[in-house]
């Protein structure tokens, strides 16, 4: 892969990330629940059954540092300050028991988005934009993290704290989301599996630094600048 | 030029289509790199490029949407699938016994060769390497109103079956004007034509790369025309593109994969 983010190394296999990151759609409690009736209302007629995923590719990862651009005539992106469980080795129809066997370590997930309130089919342009994935800012093996269902994520812009997302308020814990994902595709080792993002999603203008830290994963720092005109 | 990524003896070789001059062979000979001569069976076929970001399109042939009552879009309807998700020519593709309908998708696959950021229309076609054939499978039956297509119907194991060649922009002189079949068990149910793509080839890549940077190895599976139908376990489907050969599947079942 040709982008700097999928080369942060760490010392423990797989070594370093495929490149690919998978999204959960609504695998927040707050995500889930601030769609009120309207989730099985047109479009969506019925709450999701499986785990919704949506991809991040290359293009968007970027590394602790990194500043994210902006598209011109957008006041603001959203952020969603993710959990990312790195895949330690392939993910096929994995069981509760051994789903965490399978998870080499953690990072920091920024899923940026520009803001969209319908989620049945939103333009890929929304979420894949270069830039629109900042990751890191290191893998931290699984072993030193313990229990992934108790982080809490904590968001900051510009030093003010707007979010703190539980991961214990997930529908899906991390063992769950593994065991129903990989029923339908494997992951394979370096893959990112997002947990979930937090609603609601902070917003981020030009000028603005965002930090999000979790305790024992270090912070993931971007700053947001207006894409050259 | 038409080149697979094929695994023989040992090691994954470059291969060239090979016509089998001694009668022993079928049509669908290759012939590798390092001068063997083997039929198509003989061979583990792989996806024939190193492939970056899968990016498909739905409902971009005009006919394909009315079949399935969309009306026609605004703008191109991208999703994006995984590299989990990849198949060769000759591979086997998981139907789960629950579903009632499962299809192919017959479709043209363009092969980025040098990086598009803001590319426009005029230039666009510089940036193609060259074309594949792609089957792009889905299974209606897990279909929800999330963020569609959702990635389980899409983005399965298998689910996207790419070859058998890669073939040089050069040898495709007009990729807007290809015809497309797919043939299950022999008999012809899916045809369509290249230039009947709502969104043509030049038009995916000014629109994507305005908002993605496209990098070598990133494919763009174009859409398929209408004619899709459900395949069952044992089934053989066989999607066909002019000039770019005949890209074969077969469906199995659970069984085979120990489920």
């Amino acid at each position: 892969m040709g982008n700097a983010a999928c080369k942060i190394p760490f010392q423990f296999a797989p070594f370093r990330l495929s490149g690919i990151v998978y999204g959960t759609l609504l695998n927040h409690a707050s995500a889930l629940a601030q769609l009120g009736s309207g989730i099985a209302e047109p479009p969506y007629l019925a709450p999701p059954r499986a785990p919704v995923l949506y991809i991040k590719p290359r293009n968007t990862l970027a590394a602790s540092g990194d500043s994210v651009a902006i598209p011109a005539g957008i006041p603001e992106l959203e952020f969603g300050a993710c959990l990312g469980l790195v895949i330690g080795r392939t993910a096929c129809h994995v069981t509760l028991g051994e789903a965490l066997d399978h998870v080499a370590g953690y990072l920091i997930v920024n899923d940026v988005s520009v803001p969209h309130a319908v989620y049945y089919r939103p333009a890929v342009r929304l979420k894949a934009r270069d830039g629109f994935c900042p990751l890191g800012p290191a893998v931290v093996a699984r072993d030193a993290i313990g229990a992934p269902d108790a982080l809490t994520i904590r968001s900051y812009v510009d030093g003010v704290l707007v979010q703190e997302s539980r991961m214990g308020e997930c529908v899906r814990s991390a063992c769950q989301l593994l065991a129903e994902v990989t029923e339908f595709m494997t992951l394979a080792a370096g893959d990112v599996l997002a947990m979930g993002v937090a609603y609601p999603a902070p917003r981020v203008r030009a000028g603005q630094r965002v930090d999000i830290g979790v305790d024992g994963l270090g912070t993931l720092s971007n700053t947001f600048v207006a894409a050259a005109a | 030029m038409m080149r697979a990524r094929v695994a023989f003896a040992g090691a994954i070789h470059t291969a060239t289509p090979w016509n089998g001059a001694d009668g022993q062979h079928s049509a669908a000979g290759v012939r590798l790199a390092d001068g063997r001569l083997l039929a198509g069976t003989e061979v583990v076929w792989l996806p024939p490029f190193e492939v970056g970001t899968i990016i498909a399109l739905g409902l971009n042939y005009a006919d394909h949407a009315k079949e399935l009552a969309f009306n026609t879009q605004q703008e191109p309807l991208v999703f994006l699938k995984g590299p989990g998700s990849l198949l060769g020519h000759r591979g086997m593709t998981r139907r789960p016994a629950d579903v009632k309908f499962m299809h192919y998708e017959c479709e043209l696959a363009v092969i980025i060769g040098r990086s598009a950021k803001n590319v426009g229309r005029a230039a666009a076609m510089q940036h193609v390497a060259g074309y594949c054939i792609a089957n792009d499978y889905a299974i209606r039956d897990y279909l929800e109103n999330w963020y569609r297509p959702n990635l389980r119907v899409k983005n399965r194991d298998g689910g996207t079956v790419l070859g058998p060649w890669f073939v040089d922009a050069a040898d495709v002189p007009d990729p807007a004007n290809l015809g497309l079949r797919t043939f299950v068990n022999g008999r012809i149910t899916q045809q369509g034509n290249t230039r009947d793509l709502i969104f043509d080839i030049p038009y995916l890549i000014e629109y994507l790369s305005s908002f993605m940077t496209l990098a070598p190895g990133d494919v763009i599976l174009t859409g398929t025309p209408e004619g899709v139908v459900n395949v069952m376990p044992d089934d053989e489907v066989i999607c066909e593109i002019d000039g770019l050969g005949r890209l074969i599947n077969t469906i199995a079942g659970d069984g085979a994969f120990g489920r």
